[in-house]
């Protein structure tokens, strides 16, 4: 049985170069090559912390590696049948027992101090400058500003890559999904504190280049911080399974000067103030209808899809959909208020009654659906909290 | 048949109950999930698979019953049989842990946070008081009224039932071990006495629970542990008291031996477990 | 020694004649046995249809990541192959291999007649398949199988329909059957060991398993606890993870990998158990440190209930529990770390051969390793924070898994083989096999850990352009492993149907009382238990 092993031998030693070669290259600086190898560039103290952490981890675990297989490579090249070595009969060592258990602990210890106080510090969100609040939606994110100049701007950010990109029918973009409509906006140098939550299901909300990455938990709140020193753009995903669409909730974050921050607050406001609907304002048919359209492409489409047909049983059609063609409020309460434990969200709170009144009175009349139904701002409002 | 000191470990022939019981769960199964999703027939497809397996459960403790009394199982079977109880009685304790556990949890941690400033101030759940018992925020918010259960009363009254039940039992116990039969069927009787007085009183309970105090399984956390907690030991009890009940038929028939009583024992290890559940049950769930 | 099959002369041949309780014959016979032998092969041969199966979902993966945009698949069901992936590799290939070692190797091990309780053990296996139905079938029913990972996170799987009603029984029957099958496994070592047998001259197979199985019976309860209250959730309106009602989508988290964590133990320790029988064999000693060996098991386990938020350290857990967390779990570093020396040790001045067992137990000892330390790197919370729900964890736990578990069960599989079947594999095949996966695994997955740290999420089904590279050669490299695999099913079918007679003991370094048995086993052994003592352990030099 124990024939010819020259040429298994040959593998072995292939493969261990292979690894070896590997798990050096990391630190080879091919960082910048294509073939991306390492962490993302980090742009806050914290995260480049945690950046030498890891390389110094990296390059520990591989002298560990590397020691105790060289050790078992000598074994395995030495003291083999093939040359005539005859095994040596012995099965036990205390000392060196003791030792092998003893020397890790110790290394183990020496890896526990640097790590304790990076995450000491990156649990430290006291003293904040401003204060953001990120709510997590299947499949958006939600800002609102709540403290500093911006306090009261909010908006929702979602994926802005075209739907042909990702059915591949149209050549893909530098940031293939890792765009979005409307990014958020720091300010370069200041502590930001960030509060994650959601409505649905648990989101997480990450950003590499800061080393923030926490759970957005619905009905709870979480916080973490970062500082970025770097002007910028830089990307994040989702990264906490939240159901169909999770790989397409991107998050962009642009770090500016002061100044252009300053200019950007201020454009946010007149934008919010000139957008503010007259609570009062009665709409057309048409009015509704474009307006709704919008909404529904932004907010609904990705559930019950562009030609309302949904996905059922999973997401119901809304093209002739019985809720939707019977009478106005229960089709208005069911947006409103969601149902709980499906998918669908209480839009009241994301959505001003402008929004609801057009996207429902869109709904009404897309598709089959033609009722030809107007629905005002005021009969929302009059149904919320119902 | 061999005698009881068979020389020969015990491997009983091959035996087709194992996939009548398989079959019986995987018709429950389905028929559980069809009936919970509203699944027309649903219900017979589940109650089909209790019937098999009941008839499962007879046909193969039914043989157990035969090759023990045929005294096929030597000393070191019985000494098997002992094994396998305690760890599955182990096994139990780890089930009942998840819940005790999680009661734990949302007493000690997620309540207390939910109702805490830092949450309250961006979470919607604001003026969240969150003392216990609570049915939660929502419920909180709606002004939802619902009363907890008190110790004293009828759960005190359980906790008696119990306790006595464990001692009537260890009465029968002795009774076995002096040989006096009728002092073993005497205090089986008892036992399973008090057990289903147990079990009606926590029916009971249950009822008003519903009707009068607006407690329900829907009742937020208050509701769900409770009603998780107590409900899955109610099954104990209820599973516990269908095998004294066996064990009484057989000791009326005349099985067991002073010396050689394995049923027996493991019934009242299960059962002496399911009463030290309880303890833990009154204490955290009703008292505290 | 004087076996205990010259006392059975009627039992030659897996058909032999029947005297007593034999198999019946035909399917019936399968269905019914109560024979360990005949159970254990069940077993295995279970594991590796669900292994292909659930490889067959992994390369529905691989297949839509070669490239960036959706291709073959959409969202929703590349979300329910990932968790039906999960499951069963988990549950339904690697846990059944080692049962079914278990039930083939223990009795004969510790020189036992059977299995302590044949019958149940019958249904310990009869009750996987209603299970592997249950989660196979969810994918035909309306709105498709779970979509929520295998850990089946709420609030996310009280959305799922009614596949997860289906994925959660089946989690309650893989339960009671692995229960079962554990209570069967420590009865049968506590209590039906030979004479002479001591728990300290036990094999280390019989130990790990010893130890795999109280942390099943600890755990299984608890994730049948878990998705109880989830089933509660879904359709009675309880509120045990839902913030509202005053409950916590966390503690569903809490639940799971307090279940989760001992749950890679349970996959890892009995494949350090084969190993730890192959590497002795092919260097021709002893066993190195067996003392320590059985208390590093007896802390690997132990410890594995004390470390399971690691897998949560994002989710906003206090800062004293991450550093607890972290703390603990650097220290399940050290029994382990206690155990890869003892192996380096044992082939250490040994008279080594390399035939196919052993360079599976070789992969396994180098690509375990490999996942031990980025194992040891996910341990650092800081560092976790970036690596967390990246390909990092992917790569981590595929080295553990698949190079670590499945090559392990690899080489106890051809180490075995030959008294299993009575005939030598073709060993050329079983090389091929070897090297086709070792490198193929590494072409497959050592690239996602450069995936990972770049940034890509795990649990995608698409992603950004400058992910593309490193996902086709990992794709490549899975489809290259995936065909791999049917080598293996090639050595096993030509085994059975011939080749070369197998000696009592092929493998001149073997020891151990399975080796004293004729190849093949004959169906009843150990009927009388032989006595051991401590010749017979060092006669089988
Ligand atoms: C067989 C299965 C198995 C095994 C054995 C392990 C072993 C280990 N695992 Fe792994 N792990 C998984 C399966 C496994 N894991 C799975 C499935 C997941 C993901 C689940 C999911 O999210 O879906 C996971 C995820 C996971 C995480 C969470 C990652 C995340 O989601 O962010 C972490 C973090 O701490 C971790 C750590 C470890 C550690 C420290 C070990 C240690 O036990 C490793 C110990 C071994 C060594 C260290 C190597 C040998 C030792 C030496 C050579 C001695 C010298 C060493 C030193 C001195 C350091 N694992
Ligand atoms: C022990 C368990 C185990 C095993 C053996 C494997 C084996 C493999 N796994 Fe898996 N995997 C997990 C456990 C396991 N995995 C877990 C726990 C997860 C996490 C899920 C989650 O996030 O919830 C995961 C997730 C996971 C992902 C991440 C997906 C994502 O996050 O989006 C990927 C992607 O590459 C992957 C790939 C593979 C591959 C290529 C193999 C290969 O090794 C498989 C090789 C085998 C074959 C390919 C079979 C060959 C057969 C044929 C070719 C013939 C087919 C014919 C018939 C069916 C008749 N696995
Ligand atoms: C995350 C997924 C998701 C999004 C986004 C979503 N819905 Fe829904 N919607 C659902 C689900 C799931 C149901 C089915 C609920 C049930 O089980 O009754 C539903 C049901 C409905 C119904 C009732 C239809 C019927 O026949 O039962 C209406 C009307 C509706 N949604 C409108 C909207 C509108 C308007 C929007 C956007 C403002 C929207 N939905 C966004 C998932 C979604
Ligand atoms: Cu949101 Cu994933
Ligand atoms: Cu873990």
């Amino acid at each position: 049985m124990t024939k010819d092993t020259s040429n298994q031998f040959a593998g072995l030693k292939t493969v261990l170069t292979v690894l070896l070669a590997g798990s050096l290259a990391i630190f080879a600086g091919v960082a910048q090559a294509e073939w991306k190898l390492n962490l993302q560039e980090p742009v806050t103290d914290l995260a480049r912390r945690i950046y030498d952490l890891h390389t110094f981890l990296t390059i520990f675990v591989t002298i560990i590696f590397v020691g105790v297989f060289g050790v078992l490579g000598y074994s395995l090249v030495m003291h083999t049948r093939k040359r005539g070595h005859k095994a040596a009969d012995f099965h036990d060592n205390l000392t060196v027992e003791i030792l092998w258990t003893l020397i890790p602990a110790v290394i183990l210890v020496a890896i526990a101090v640097p790590a304790t106080i990076a995450l000491v510090n990156q649990r430290d969100t006291s003293k904040a400058d401003m204060t953001i609040k990120v709510t997590g939606y299947q499949w958006k994110w939600g800002y609102e500003y709540m403290s500093g100049d911006a306090t009261g701007i909010k908006f929702i950010s979602v994926l802005s890559t075209p739907r042909a990109q990702i059915e591949n029918k149209e050549a893909k973009g530098e940031n293939y999904l890792l765009e979005v409509d409307r990014h958020l906006v720091v300010p370069v140098n200041k502590k930001v504190r960030i509060l994650t939550t959601a409505t649905d299901v648990i989101h997480n909300w990450s950003v590499p280049a800061f080393a923030v990455k926490t759970d957005a938990v619905p009905g709870f709140v979480r916080d973490a911080w970062f500082k970025a020193d770097k002007e910028g753009t830089y990307r994040g995903q989702c990264s906490e399974l939240c159901g169909k669409d999770h790989g397409f909730m991107p998050i962009v974050v642009d770090v500016v000067s002061e100044a252009k921050y300053a200019e950007w607050v201020a454009a946010q406001q007149k934008e919010m103030a000139a957008a503010a609907d007259d609570p009062n304002k009665v709409f057309t048919l048409d009015e509704l209808v474009k307006r709704g359209e919008k909404v529904y492409t932004t907010n609904c489409a990705g559930c019950h899809q562009p030609t309302g047909k949904g996905v059922p049983p999973a997401f119901p059609a809304l093209d002739g959909s019985a809720i939707v063609k019977g009478p106005k409020e229960r089709h208005l309460a069911i947006v409103i208020n969601g149902k709980p434990g499906t998918a669908m969200a209480a839009f009241g709170a994301q959505l001003n009654d402008a929004d609801i009144a057009s996207v429902v009175a869109y709904e009404r009349n897309a598709w089959s659906n033609k009722l030809n139904d107007v629905i005002q701002p005021a009969e929302v409002k009059a149904l919320r909290g119902k | 048949m061999s005698n009881p000191s068979a020389s020969r470990y015990f491997i009983p022939q091959p035996s087709l109950w194992p996939m009548v019981g398989s079959l019986a769960l995987l018709l429950m199964a389905s028929g559980a999930v069809l009936t919970m999703n509203s699944i027309a027939n649903g219900g017979f497809v589940l109650l089909a698979g209790f019937a098999v397996l009941f008839y499962m459960l007879f046909g193969w403790f039914g043989s157990v019953i035969d090759e023990s009394e045929g005294g096929n199982y030597n000393l070191q079977v019985d000494q098997s049989f002992r094994w396998s109880m305690g760890w599955f009685i182990f096994s139990e304790v780890m089930f009942f842990a998840a819940f005790f556990g999680s009661l734990f949890y949302i007493r000690v941690l997620s309540v207390p946070e939910l109702a805490s400033s830092a949450q309250q101030l961006y979470s919607g759940f604001a003026g969240f008081v969150g003392t216990w018992p609570t049915a939660g925020p929502a419920a909180e918010a709606a002004k939802t009224e619902f009363h907890a259960m008190h110790a004293t009363g009828i759960p005190l009254l359980n906790t008696i039932l119990l306790l006595s039940s464990g001692a009537t039992l260890t009465w029968a116990h002795w009774g076995m071990l002096a040989g006096k039969r009728k002092q073993l069927v005497l205090g089986l009787f008892l036992t399973i006495a008090l057990g289903l007085t147990f079990i009606g009183f926590q029916a009971y309970e249950y009822y008003e629970a519903y009707n009068h105090l607006n407690l329900k399984m829907t009742t937020g956390v208050y509701g769900s542990t409770f009603f998780m907690l107590t409900g899955f030991h109610g099954f104990h009890v209820t599973l516990g008291a269908t095998m004294l009940i066996v064990i009484l038929i057989r000791s009326m028939k005349g099985h067991f031996t002073a010396e050689r009583h394995f049923a027996f024992e493991a019934v009242a290890w299960y059962w002496h477990f399911v009463d030290v559940v309880w303890l833990g049950l009154f204490v955290v769930v009703y008292w505290l | 020694m004087q076996a205990s099959h010259d006392t059975h002369d009627h039992a030659h041949g897996d058909h032999g004649d029947h005297a007593h309780h034999g198999r019946a014959p035909g399917l019936m016979g399968w269905f019914t046995t109560t024979n360990h032998k005949d159970i254990g092969t069940m077993y295995l041969w279970f594991s590796f249809v669900m292994f292909l199966v659930g490889g067959a979902m992994s390369l529905v993966i691989r297949g839509e990541l070669f490239a960036p945009g959706l291709q073959y698949v959409s969202p929703e069901f590349y979300n329910q192959m990932l968790t039906l992936h999960a499951l069963i590799m988990v549950f339904g290939a690697i846990m059944p291999a080692f049962v079914g070692f278990a039930n083939w190797m223990i009795p004969m091990m510790v020189g036992a007649p059977d299995m302590a309780f044949a019958r149940m053990n019958n249904w310990s296996f009869w009750l996987l398949p209603p299970a592997a139905i249950l989660l196979t079938g969810s994918l035909f029913v309306p709105g498709g199988a779970a979509g929520t990972g295998w850990t089946l996170y709420p609030p996310l799987s009280v959305q799922m329909g009614l596949g997860m009603d289906m994925a959660i029984f089946a989690v309650h029957i893989l339960g009671m059957s692995s229960i079962m099958g554990s209570i069967n496994i420590i009865t049968t070592i506590l209590n039906m060991r030979a004479p002479g047998m001591t728990l300290m001259r036990m094999p280390m197979f019989c130990w790990t398993w010893l130890v795999t199985a109280f942390l099943l019976i600890a755990s299984m309860p608890i994730l049948a606890g878990a998705v109880t209250m989830l089933l509660t959730d879904r359709h009675f309106g309880t509120s045990f993870f839902n913030a509202a009602g005053g409950g916590d989508p966390v503690l569903f988290q809490h639940i799971f990998w307090f279940f989760g964590h001992p749950e890679v133990y349970i996959i890892a320790l009995p494949a350090f158990g084969v190993v730890s029988h192959v590497i002795p064999a092919f260097s021709r000693k002893h066993l190195f440190g067996y003392t320590s060996m059985v208390y590093a098991i007896a802390a690997i386990g132990l410890i594995s209930f004390f470390v399971w938020a690691h897998h949560m350290y994002v989710t906003g857990i206090p800062l004293t529990g991450q550093l607890y967390f972290m703390y603990a779990t650097l220290l399940i570093a050290v029994p382990t770390g206690v155990k890869v020396f003892n192996w380096i040790t044992t082939m250490w001045r040994g008279e080594l051969t390399f035939e196919t067992p052993m360079l599976f137990a070789l992969g396994f000892l180098f690509l375990f390793t490999v996942g031990g330390l980025t194992g040891l790197v996910l341990a650092i919370t800081a560092v976790d924070i970036q690596l967390q729900d990246t390909y990092y964890v992917v790569a981590h736990f595929h080295y553990v898994m698949v190079a670590g578990a499945l090559f392990s069960a690899y080489a106890g599989a051809y180490f075995w083989l030959p008294k299993w079947t009575g005939r030598m594999y073709d060993e050329a095949l079983g090389k091929v096999h070897f090297w086709t996966s070792i490198v193929f695994f590494n072409v497959a997955f050592f690239p996602q850990h450069f995936l990972g740290l770049a940034g890509m999420p795990r649990r995608i089904p698409d992603y950004a352009t400058q992910f593309t590279d490193f996902n086709a050669v990992s794709s490549i490299g899975a489809f290259g492993f995936g065909f791999s695999q049917l080598i293996f099913l090639w050595v096993v079918l030509k085994n059975i149907k011939g080749g070369e007679a197998a000696p009592v003991k092929p493998w001149d370094g073997a020891t151990g009382l399975e080796w004293t048995l004729p190849s093949p086993v004959p169906y009843h052994t150990f009927e009388d238990p032989p006595v051991i003592t401590e010749e017979h352990l060092a006669a089988a030099h």
